[in-house]
Formats: C-alpha cells, structure tokens, sequence
C-alpha cells in the first residue's frame, strides 16, 4: 500500500487526558456556580445566565479544537464550524431584537406636533383653516 | 490477470487524487452536516430564547422540577464518552485495534447509560403529568402557561436522545468495522467521522443542560 494519510497527525495521549480533565472540572464549576446569585450579589440583570454560557462556549470551544481535531486540520473545516455559529447568531439574534421590542413604537404614539421650525416664526397667524 | 486494484489502499477510490484528498473530502462533508445539525438545534434554541424572554418566572418555576444531579451525571457521561471516543480513534490510528474496540465498547455504554438516565427522568415526568403541549397536567408550578417549558424540555431533549440513539448505531458500526481489520492507520476515516458526529453531540448537551437544568 503506496498511499498512506501523509499527514496523519496522532495527538500525544497527554492532550486528551488534559482535554477530558477540564471537561470534567468545568462541568463541576457550571453547577457550584449555578447555585451562587450573582444577579443580586452584583445588582445587574442575567449574570448569572452570562457565566453559565461562557464557561459552555469554552467547553465547546476545547471539544471542538481538540476532540474535533480543528486546531490541527484544514482551516476550511474551522471556518464551516464558524460559519454554521455566525448564521446561528444572527438567527437568534435578530430574532430576538424583534420579539424584544416589538411594543416599542407605541411609546411614541400620539406626540404633540411641535413646530419648532423657524418659518413659523414669520409666518401670519392663520384666522381660518377652511383650505385643505 | 493483473489486479487493478493492487496498487492502492482497498478502500480508496477512483475518482479521488488519492487518500489523503479522499480522507479531506469525507471530512470536509462531515463538518458540512455538522453545520446543518447545529441550524438544526439552533431552531430549538431559538424557541427557547423567545419563550424564556417572554415567561421568565414561569421558566424558573418549572425548572425547578428538573434534577440537577440527573442533569449533571449526563453531562459527566457524555464528556467521558467523547473522550473514550477519542482515544478510540487514537488508537486506530496508532494500529491498535483491539485497545480501540474497547474504547468504543466503553463509549457505547456510556452512551446507553445516558439514554437509561433519560428513561429515568422522562417516566417520572409522564407520572406526574408534566407533558408537552396539550397533554400537561401537572399544577405545581407557577406562572402562565408551564406546558410550554415543558413543551421545549421533552423537544430539545427527545432530540437529541434521537441523536444520540443513532449515534449508538454508528459506533457499532465502527466497532464492527475495527475487529474486522478495515480500519488502520492507512484508513480511519470511518471512525473519525462517527467520532466527530458524536462530539457534536456531546457539544450540543453542553449547551443544553446549563439552559434546562441550571437556571435561577
């Protein structure tokens, strides 16, 4: 057999083990911090939910450069994995702008029309509004 | 009769340069449906996200009901699995096949264990009620409309219980394929593939298990 995988990269046992090691730990600090209110500790909204997705996208980001191999292969492979993240940020994301703000424009319903342009100044008082 | 195929791997084929370009291409495909599965669950998150940001109490509430110890012990199974899966396909590639059929035993029932604790947890919900959609039934917990948590629990979950029952299926194969001699350090992509699949898996329950189990 001529043709062997030329570039056959086997990652040093130590690696996956080291890998596998933050996992488990970073499992471990998800749920302990889970229990800690960090919103009433530090008065500010969603902290607690901010924590827990950080500590999961640097889970996700260890299972997807080591386990996953990304860290040694293609950049194509990384850059479809990125690409599929991008489009699933804008999904949610602008999704969520519009379900969030949808009531907004109401805020603004029924204003005084203020005329503050400077042609009303020298304009004569209008005695009737039959016209238009 | 000259054999035509005498000068290459078995398993490399013809309209590839050769196997390093056939294995770039398996793996460029697979990364490729891995983009569509995570638009796949991207959808359920989605949902999430909406219906969390529009009933946030009643998301507490419910949530409530969930088991962090049942959730967390999956979540260790799953990592552990995905490393098991790992050092498997090492293995392969080192031309250790007997080591690396039982890494993917090992995975294998690492993965049964999790669906067992999946049993566990949906059979009580189904006892008390706490069903998707029109079938809940269940009246401890407060806030409006609490079938929908639930609605998006048994969704997200049944999902990826689905995918993680095919993926039991593809590391049988693999499995298979390896105490039969096909793969070696000349040709593992098989295993490489249902390796990546089931890190995917395992990625999609990291995200899965804070957003479910781990709220408030």
């Amino acid at each position: 057999m001529s043709d062997q995988n030329h570039s056959v990269h086997v990652m040093p046992l130590w690696i996956y083990l080291a890998v596998g090691g933050a996992l488990l730990f970073l499992t471990v600090v998800t749920v302990a911090v889970s229990y800690v209110d960090f919103n009433a500790i530090l008065g500010i909204e969603h902290v607690n939910i901010i924590i827990a997705m950080v500590i999961a996208v640097i889970k996700a980001t260890l299972v997807a450069l080591f386990f996953m191999h990304l860290l040694y292969d293609s950049k194509l492979n990384l850059a479809v994995f990125l690409i599929s993240l991008v489009a699933l940020g804008i999904f949610i994301g602008i999704t969520m702008f519009d379900t969030m703000r949808r009531g907004d424009i109401y805020e603004n319903e029924g204003g005084v029309i203020q005329q503050k342009a400077l042609m009303y100044e020298n304009m004569p008082e209008k005695t009737d509004s039959e016209h238009h | 009769m000259a054999d035509a195929h005498s000068q290459h791997h078995p398993f490399m084929q013809h309209h590839f340069a050769d196997a390093q370009q056939q294995h770039e291409s398996a793996k460029l495909g697979m990364w490729v449906f891995l983009l569509t599965e995570v638009l796949l669950f991207g959808g359920l998150f989605c949902a999430y996200a909406i219906y969390r940001a529009w009933h946030p109490e009643m998301f507490v509430n419910a949530n409530e009901l969930l088991s962090v110890p049942l959730g967390a012990t999956n979540t260790i199974v799953l990592i552990t699995s995905s490393l098991t899966m790992a050092l498997a396909i090492r293995c392969v590639q080192l031309n250790k096949s007997k080591p690396a059929g039982i890494y993917l035993i090992i995975t294998l029932l690492l993965a049964a264990t999790f669906l067992v604790v999946k049993y566990f947890e949906y059979s009580h919900k189904f006892h008390l009620g706490q069903l998707p959609g029109k079938y809940y039934s269940y009246t401890g917990v407060e806030g409006d409309n609490p079938h929908i948590f639930f609605s998006i629990y048994f969704m997200m979950t049944g999902l990826h219980g689905i995918h993680v029952l095919i993926g039991m299926g593809a590391i049988i194969w693999a499995y298979l394929r390896t105490v039969k001699g096909h793969l070696s350090s000349a040709y593992y992509t098989p295993i490489e593939m249902v390796g990546l699949y089931w890190h995917l898996v395992d990625l999609i329950w990291i995200f899965l298990f804070p957003l479910l189990y781990l709220i408030g």
